[in-house]
């Protein structure tokens, strides 16, 4: 559905993605792992067409997404929901979830599919009138969520979705992303907190500094003795 | 003329001033919010705007057609504007972008200058704007009047426009958070072209107002309003609508109190005086008056 092939992506002078890899077929949750500045948000910051790679491919149902426009690429079906909310804090959350709808035309799926957020984050329906900014840290997450989810995406890139909540919150993201996963959403999950990204994806990619250094289905990664080490806080012996 | 009387004619004197400097402040604020761009040539939409209009009537058309004409010169003049100016350097350090404006400003002035010449030429507007309104010894200018009435029916339009349409939620979304709004597949392109649309349309429609007011125009004639109206917005809160309306109207206030208050030998220091009080406020409210205090949330 989605691959990246030998991607090379610059912040200036800053070599930020140095070839990077990375397949997500049709109905898989692939999880994307490794420390602050390894390249994770870039890499889906590149494929949502924000940033342009300087060499490699990108390429989705095999069309080539190098010139494609931020906007034509959430048409196409492929939404990220961006590391640290992004919420519109002004806006009311129903505005905020018919902005993550904008690019649809279709008025009664729509209507659907606002019903079908307001059922997955019941804290949503009871707070469409309220402005975003007034929402906790965890409302404002599932809020986040739920915007991308109005765009009725084919493949959900979700950055981050656990930092910084409680680990009840973390528990009730974790559990939509499974949720989604079960319907059928291709999902692209990018995540620090390693433990639970690897029990809910299929397969997943290691970064560090750009590169990808490790990848496999999930069971491989959670073998291996470095990313026990590393990334699953284990006692190594 | 009794006390209230008099109190009555200075607050429609200043209730009609600051309406003009808030549909000025508009223009600059919605702009700003979403390009982080202080467009200084701004006010020189008023002078593109005013001039169109005096070519029609001086050729025998209709005030109100070529108000009309005027209002869209104006807002074509910020479309172009965007589109040649401002969207090649769009990403730009701040600062790339506010002399980009002072540029734009230098030219349409200069074009203005070699094209009408320097000098300043009457302005007629139709006899019913001429009057006054006269209740006993009270006199209201005309012009005072429809400045106000024309104002709040465009603010209400407006306010329709930015939370029942989608175009304009998108402008609210956009000034927010430029990045998500992007993300969530919204045409930022086409959101700017709106902004610099309304905002340009509302600044021709100030032009025609003061120039009325005036009674002549000359190139240089957006200098004044679009400074006033770049302390309004900061007053009320650089990049917020509702707080650029709001600065207008305090600011127009301020004005024609201390025109009243201050001794006749201060009174051509009232600028001064304005900016003194606008220092004061912005020790204390550094983001102006509605200006967003940026809250993190963990």
């Amino acid at each position: 559905m989605l691959k990246l092939e030998n991607v090379h992506v610059y912040y200036g002078k800053i070599h930020a993605l140095k070839g990077i890899s990375v397949e997500v077929r049709e109905g898989e949750l692939v999880t994307m792992l490794g420390s602050n500045g390894a390249g994770k948000s870039t890499t889906l910051m590149t494929i949502s067409g924000i940033l342009q790679p300087r060499d490699g491919h990108i390429t989705y149902d095999g069309h080539d997404l190098g010139k494609v426009s931020p906007y034509d690429i959430v048409r196409s079906g492929i939404i990220q929901c961006p590391e640290g909310r992004r919420i519109f804090g002004g806006l009311t959350v129903l505005e905020n979830l018919r902005m993550g709808a904008v690019r649809r035309r279709d008025q009664r799926g729509t209507q659907e599919d606002l019903e079908w957020v307001c059922t997955l984050f019941p804290v949503l329906g009871q707070r469409l009138r309220q402005t975003g900014a007034t929402l906790s840290g965890g409302e404002q997450q599932m809020l986040a969520i739920g915007r991308a989810l109005m765009a009725r995406p084919r493949l959900l890139m979700l950055d981050e979705p656990s930092l910084g909540l409680a680990p009840l919150i973390v528990q009730t993201i974790f559990d939509v992303i499974r949720q989604l996963h079960a319907r059928g959403v291709t999902i692209l999950l990018v995540e620090q907190n390693a433990r639970q990204a690897l029990q809910v994806a299929d397969r997943g990619y290691l970064l560090e500094t750009g590169r990808v250094v490790l990848s496999g289905p999930v069971d491989e990664l959670r073998a291996n003795p470095d990313v026990e080490r590393f990334y699953l806080g284990g006692s190594a012996t | 003329m009794t006390t209230s009387q008099y109190l009555l004619q200075q607050a429609i004197n200043a209730i009609s001033i600051g309406s003009l400097y808030a549909l000025m402040a508009i223009g600059l604020a919605m702009v700003f919010g979403i390009l982080r761009l202080i467009n200084f040539a701004h006010g020189d939409l008023i002078m593109v705007g005013s001039y169109t209009a005096l070519l029609l009537l001086v050729i025998g058309v209709p005030f109100w057609a070529a108000a009309l004409a005027g209002m869209t010169a104006s807002m074509l003049a910020g479309l172009i504007m965007e589109r040649v100016a401002y969207r090649p350097i769009r990403g730009a350090p701040d600062v790339a972008m506010l002399l980009t404006s002072f540029a734009v400003t230098i030219f349409l002035e200069n074009s203005a200058v070699l094209i009408f010449g320097p000098t300043s030429r009457p302005f007629q507007g139709p006899a019913i704007l001429g009057t006054a309104l006269e209740f006993g010894r009270l006199r209201i200018a005309s012009v005072d009047i429809i400045a106000i009435v024309v104002t709040g029916i465009l603010l209400v339009l407006l306010t329709l426009f930015i939370t029942h349409t989608e175009v304009g939620i998108a402008m609210r979304a956009a000034s927010q958070d430029l990045l998500a709004a992007q993300l969530m597949g919204i045409n930022v392109n086409r959101v700017i072209a709106y902004a610099f649309a309304i905002g340009s349309m509302l600044a021709g429609v100030v032009g025609l107002l003061w120039s009325v007011r005036v009674g002549k125009i000359d190139p240089l004639m957006g200098f004044y309003p679009v400074l006033k109206a770049f302390v309004a917005s900061v007053i009320g809160g650089l990049g917020s609508l509702p707080g650029a309306v709001l600065g207008g109207y305090v600011l127009g206030i301020l004005e024609i109190m201390l025109q009243g208050l201050l001794p006749t030998s201060l009174t051509p220091f009232r600028d001064a005086f304005v900016f003194v009080t606008l220092i004061i406020l912005l020790l204390f409210r550094p983001n102006g008056i509605l200006g967003a205090t940026e809250r993190e949330k963990i």
